[in-house]
């Protein structure tokens, strides 16, 4: 007697797998989802074809100026020839190294501290609190160590947006800890002080902040003593965003349960070693979100510099717009912009997650 | 707190506008060894940065010749771009020694803003631009047209009063950017486009087929733009005032930047004066001899100057107008340099 052999199992249907499969399943399901999905995607392609038309098709990408642009679509031309311009603003051509070195080492310690298993974490971290920020102002203001200087009135472009960025997230965070601490703290005067800074800071428009800081700043002063504007703009955006960073902070302190104060303190902890030991690193993982929110809207607060005559990316493709061989391309300079301040936000966001994964030890609901 | 802090700032008030009235602006800027000039944030063909990231413009030009009367060096400019708002208080709180950027003398501006215009460097004024189609050649022809319009602006006062005075009727077409302004005007919204005539050539460049409008030759209202200086330096003002009346006479001399140097060594008594090579007319000015040459011979005479960033082999194409010399019709005049 032949011995029970199954049959080999047959593939699955094919209406049920691939794209077909997932088609079946999530657009042609019913009658009627087949007539939305029929009508949205003939929206989406009569919306999408001319936009994919005009940016790549019928585009022009190389030339020197507007003469290049003859065949109807975008007119990258006027992007590509004076992409460096976005990019570095006024910056001497030849200084243009020291930006970028700046950057480079900027990225790279942020990834040296990204990635997991790398050595000595704790030596770049000081390196990139404290060493950086006095070789970033030595290599991108100049005028020590032989290095020509360049005054910050010729910073400008994407550069200068994230000058402006990357300052404002770097002083906004640990100063909107403290704040938020010190509005929890138990001792009239620091809690008033910070109460009352808080409140004034959150109270008023970042653009008051910015024409205050640019426009009457330098009335009250006198005119011998002339402070450099985009150090003022600096100063007025990181005390603004630090008084929302403050209150995103003392939400997840809240969060935290009493419990873990109390066990804090019966371990004869001091407060400061409560703090940085068992309060702070469980709440500042909660609020990563919130933190990141407060980032992503920094980001693009920065544009508004261009009020006070800052040139960052989006004010030195206006001014650009401006030039008179180049009239009529805005479309082309505000997609740039756009397309540039997205990749950054939604790179921050996707770290943001990818940081929620790696520290979520038992908050996950 | 607050009471100190308000005295402190009263007093820092008081302490500005005191130095400002003793401290002279020329010394400042020959010891500082560069000018600070005030600029507009991006105008087409006033001021705008070039391809290189250089500041380049009509604006821009009048800084150079201040700098090259004071300094002998054109170049030796910083730039403040400032927007509208902070353009005066720029100028009265010191941060640049004199505002070159597109403002319109008034009355209003040049009494109760602690500042003073010295001359016009481009006479502007609203204008008309219509489609070539519409076969109009003057404003008195657009009895009921509709007009495209900017939101919010003098230009809309000043529409109504001109068709009110000629006994026509308009339908405005408001819109809230000059940019929207144009579309409209392109999309055929309206007949006629109306703004300050130096806009409506750069308007006019955004359009899909620029040659198909002009620009008609009717000014309704008088926008006389010029540099401004704070009140109570008067040499330096006088020196503002005389590298715009130098770069005019220039013009009327035949001086060019490429024959300034030959005409430097000719007889004519007129242009050794000027040139600085008889006389002292910089001695009473406070700078060199030579400021008037070096205003030509790096920045060039008016002429030259409106030729380069507006002129009619510009993108933007503007006819000399108003602002030709007064011998050829126009209202650039400069008192005689003796």
């Amino acid at each position: 007697m032949e011995k029970f052999k199954p049959l080999p199992s047959l593939p699955a249907p094919v209406k049920t797998t691939g794209i077909i499969g997932w088609l079946r399943t999530n657009l042609f399901s019913s009658p009627l989802n087949s007539v939305m999905s029929l009508i949205l995607g003939y929206i989406v392609l009569s919306l999408l074809i001319p936009a994919i038309n005009w940016a790549f098709v019928k585009a022009d990408w190389f030339g020197t100026s507007r003469d290049a642009c003859t065949s109807g679509g975008a007119c990258w031309v006027f992007i590509t020839s004076r992409f460096s311009q976005f990019i570095y603003g006024f910056y001497p051509e030849t200084e243009y190294w020291r930006v970028d070195t700046t950057f480079v080492v900027l990225a790279a310690s942020l990834a040296w501290l990204m990635i997991n298993h790398l050595p000595w974490k704790k030596w770049v971290s000081i390196f990139a609190v404290f060493v950086f920020p006095f070789v970033a102002y030595v290599l991108l203001h100049g005028g020590h160590f032989g290095l020509m200087e360049v005054e910050t009135h010729r910073w400008g472009g994407f550069m200068l947006t994230l000058v402006i960025a990357v300052v404002g997230i770097a002083a906004a965070l640990p100063l909107g800890i403290l704040l938020a601490l010190g509005r929890r703290s138990q001792m009239p005067v620091i809690k008033s002080f910070c109460v009352v800074f808080i409140e004034v800071w959150r109270g008023v428009p970042l653009i008051t902040v910015l024409f205050m800081a640019s426009v009457m700043l330098p009335l009250f002063v006198p005119q011998d003593i002339t402070f450099d504007k985009l150090l003022r703009a600096l100063i007025g955006i990181t005390l603004f965003q630090s008084a929302y960073m403050a209150e995103v902070v003392r939400g997840g302190l809240q969060a935290i349960p009493k419990g873990q104060y109390e066990a804090a303190d019966a371990l004869g902890l001091s407060y400061w070693r409560s703090m940085s030991m068992i309060i702070l690193p469980q709440a500042l993982k909660m609020m990563i979100p919130g933190i990141v929110n407060t980032f992503i809207a920094l980001f693009k607060d920065t544009s508004l510099v261009l009020i006070i005559g800052l040139f960052d990316l989006l004010a030195i493709v206006q001014a650009a717009l401006t030039d008179p061989k180049w009239l009529g391309f805005s479309t082309e300079g505000y997609v740039f912009v756009a397309l540039m301040f997205w990749v950054f936000c939604f790179g921050m966001s996707r770290y943001s997650q990818h940081l929620e994964r790696k520290l979520h030890t038992g908050h996950k609901r | 707190m607050k009471k100190i802090g308000s005295v402190a700032a009263a007093a820092a008030v008081a302490l500005t506008f005191s130095v400002q009235s003793h401290s002279a602006t020329l010394d400042t800027v020959k010891e500082r060894g560069y000018l600070q000039c005030g600029v507009s944030t991006g105008l087409p063909g006033f001021s705008n940065p070039d391809d290189k990231g250089n500041w380049q413009g009509l604006d821009v030009d009048v800084c150079r010749a201040v700098a090259a009367a004071a300094l002998g060096d054109a170049s030796k400019v910083k730039y403040v771009p400032l927007n509208a708002k902070e353009r005066f208080t720029a100028l009265q709180s010191g941060e640049i020694d004199m505002l070159s950027r597109n403002t319109t003398w008034t009355l209003t501006r040049d009494t109760t803003l602690g500042l003073n215009f010295t001359g016009v460097s481009y006479y502007d004024g609203q204008g008309f631009m219509v489609s070539k189609k519409l076969g109009v050649s003057s404003a008195l022809e657009l009895d009921g047209a509709t007009v495209c319009i900017q939101a919010g602006t003098t230009t809309e006062l000043n529409l109504a009063d001109y068709f009110r005075q000629n006994n026509m009727t308009y339908q405005p077409v408001v819109f809230d950017t000059s940019d929207q302004t144009v579309q409209g005007f392109e999309a055929g919204r309206c007949d006629v486009l109306t703004s300050d005539q130096s806009q409506l050539y750069a308007l006019r460049i955004k359009l899909a087929d620029p040659s198909s409008a002009m620009v008609l030759p009717e000014v309704i209202s008088k926008e006389p733009l010029g540099p401004s200086v704070r009140q109570g330096d008067d040499q330096w003002f006088n020196l503002v005032k005389w590298s715009l009346f130098a770069a005019v006479t220039a013009e009327e001399m035949g001086l060019t930047s490429a024959n300034v140097d030959q005409m430097k060594n000719s007889d004519n008594p007129d242009v050794k004066r000027f040139t600085g090579a008889e006389g002292d007319f910089g001695k009473a000015l406070g700078v060199n001899n030579d400021w008037a040459y070096q205003i030509v011979k790096q920045v060039g005479n008016y002429g030259e100057i409106f030729e380069r960033n507006v002129g009619a082999n510009t993108p933007l194409g503007i006819a000399r107008g108003l602002n030709a010399l007064w011998s050829k019709g126009g209202l650039q005049y400069a008192p005689p340099m003796r």
